[in-house]
């Protein structure tokens, strides 16, 4: 292991290391604690000056007055309505992407794969154009389906990588016994691949859940106003109206922020087994 | 043989030509969607950057028009050259993400909380991150205001200061980036072989050789991912700059991404073939090292058969 275990080292080391710990921590998350504390800070307390001392009192309704006074409601459950296809979607398509790379051997295998590869590194603003004229002559323009459809052909990119190395990892020889026994190739995908997957499968639907609610460009593009736009465009169009209301800007914060960390939390091993793929040899 | 199975069992050719078709029907519709949406999208913003364009009226062809445009473009050339320093300041993600997974590569008590609880700020959208940043950096209240008059003893508006902005919109940016290069590192560090280091230290390595001789060459995949994934972020670079500053002051915190947004779709016009010669710019300094990483992806590729 390295560096050396603390165990190893001295009492006094130790005992360094474990107060080292919550420090280093509280220090690195000092921008969240701040927008936490803040949050449930009463408006007279910034009136009064004190930004970043102990609130004087809990103002949990600073919550209820985002929800109230705002459509910030709207934009929460449009993010959801968005985010939540395209996880099903990408996810569904890059399993049979994915399987069709790993699987079979055939002359252009290389080439798509690696276009899958290189499409998802793509500038965003190359697509940007394009992408949002044809969503208007599909008469998708400003519509949650628009928005949803666009993000799920990115993401079958980034999705088609991670399965096809997932399956490719997979034992082969199941295959070949089960094309002996005569089973179809659908079959062999529906009955033999697919139930293998589930890792992947869990892993990839947190991490495209993470990417789509926190995505701001494509939401700005492709939607305007409150009755599409996802909770990240919603977020920036409030900060415009809530000038210094920083309790109000950290209470919409925390609940743009919420759904996706109750999610890494939930299924934190699938999450960095996702993100770290290839991190290992 | 059992009569059941023989009845399934196809003749070799026919399987062999049911193997060639299926990948095919395996392959189409995620394939159209990608071809649609992103593969055919990259060509069609290189057509229309020969165009002048509202994205409304016809298109009148001008050539490279567009592109003699940003030669003379002042705009074109801050935001080039932010480009530059966001790529070369983000790089520092990667030794900082090592560092603290080094920090906290130890089986202590609690350890699998502290290391979730650092990798936070990931997870946050870049939104938030952008909004919690401008507030610590607001003048007169905010903490790092604060914080910098109190050392330095001057009073510095970062987000307002033409010289500054830029690098105050990366350390947000960094926070972010420098979780998931460790995120990255930490799992890399699980997997370095307890028997190399037992070996060196034996040797009489330790420390920073030990790091540098024994450890990284080991964790050379997880570099390579935090290497990719940060310059990617570096010229993706949208969000904070719109939420933080939008460009401002004075455009002197654009980057590509943002002046080719401005120029394409806001209140600064519809300059739809100019924003796409813009953005075939920054495709083309992303495709140096896409080229490269797909290349070395290629080679491994090639490696594993």
């Amino acid at each position: 292991m390295f560096p050396r275990p603390i165990q190893s080292l001295s009492p006094t080391a130790q005992r360094a290391y474990k107060i080292a710990l919550p420090v280093m921590l509280i220090l690195w998350l000092l921008p969240l604690l701040g927008v936490a504390m803040t949050s449930v800070r009463p408006s007279s307390d910034l009136a009064a000056g004190n930004y970043f001392g102990w609130p004087s009192a809990l103002a949990f309704d600073n919550y209820l007055t985002v929800f109230k006074n705002t459509a910030l409601d709207k934009y929460l459950l449009n993010s959801f309505k968005v985010t939540i296809p395209t996880v099903i979607g990408a996810v569904g398509l890059s399993c049979l992407t994915g399987f069709a790379l790993a699987i079979y051997k055939f002359r252009a295998n290389h080439l798509l794969f690696f276009m899958f590869v290189a499409g998802n590194f793509v500038p965003f603003q190359i697509l940007m154009v394009p992408v949002r004229d044809l969503t208007v002559s599909l008469g998708l323009y400003n519509s949650i389906s628009g928005l949803a459809l666009f993000h799920i052909a990115f993401q079958t990119g980034f999705c088609t990588l991670f399965m096809r190395n997932f399956i490719k990892g997979l034992p082969f020889d199941l295959i070949e016994v089960a094309r002996v026994e005569g089973v179809t190739e659908w079959q062999i995908f529906r009955h033999v691949v697919m139930p293998l997957m589930r890792p992947a499968i869990a892993a990839l639907s947190v991490l495209v859940f993470t990417f789509i609610w926190n995505d701001y460009f494509w939401a700005m593009v492709l939607t305007t106003g409150a009755d599409t736009q996802p909770i990240t465009a919603g977020l920036n169009s409030l900060n415009g109206q809530w000038i210094a209301a920083w309790n109000l800007v950290s209470a919409g914060s925390i609940l743009a922020a919420l759904p996706p960390v109750l999610m890494f939390f939930a299924m934190q091993r699938h999450f960095i087994a996702g993100l770290t793929l290839g991190a290992v040899k | 043989m059992v009569p059941s199975t023989a009845k399934h069992t196809l003749t070799p050719r026919k399987r062999r030509s049911r193997q060639s078709l299926a990948p095919w029907l395996f392959l189409a519709p995620g394939f159209a969607m990608f071809l649609v949406y992103v593969i055919i999208p990259v060509f069609q913003s290189m057509w229309v950057s020969f165009f002048e364009w509202d994205g409304l009226s016809p298109k009148i062809w001008i050539g490279l028009g567009n592109y003699v445009e940003l030669f003379d473009d002042e705009a074109f050339y801050t935001s080039l050259k932010n480009n530059v320093i966001w790529l070369a300041l983000y790089m520092l993600a990667v030794p900082a993400g090592l560092m603290i997974a080094l920090f906290l590569n130890q089986t202590v008590r609690g350890i699998r909380i502290y290391k979730s609880l650092f990798f936070f700020p990931f997870v946050i959208s870049q939104v938030v991150v952008g909004l919690i940043f401008s507030w610590f950096y607001a003048p007169d209240f905010g903490l790092f205001y604060k914080l910098i008059e109190w050392i330095t003893g001057s009073q510095v508006a970062i987000l307002a200061d033409e010289n500054l902005v830029t690098y105050g919109i990366i350390i947000a940016g960094l926070w972010p980036q420098i979780a998931y290069c460790m995120i990255l590192y930490l799992t890399g560090l699980n997997a370095v072989a307890p028997d190399q280091i037992e070996a060196a230290r034996l040797d009489g390595a330790k420390g920073m050789k030990m790091l540098w001789y024994v450890v990284l060459p080991q964790l050379r995949p997880a570099t390579f991912i935090a290497l990719v994934v940060t310059v990617i972020g570096a010229l993706r670079s949208f969000d904070l700059v719109s939420i933080m500053t939008s460009g401002g002051p004075y455009g002197s915190s654009r980057v590509l991404s943002y002046y080719m947004y401005e120029q394409a779709l806001s209140e600064y016009g519809y300059r739809m073939g100019y924003g796409a010669a813009i953005a075939v710019v920054l495709f083309a300094i992303m495709m140096i090292f896409i080229s490269g990483f797909i290349w070395k992806m290629w080679r491994d590729e090639k490696g594993a058969r």
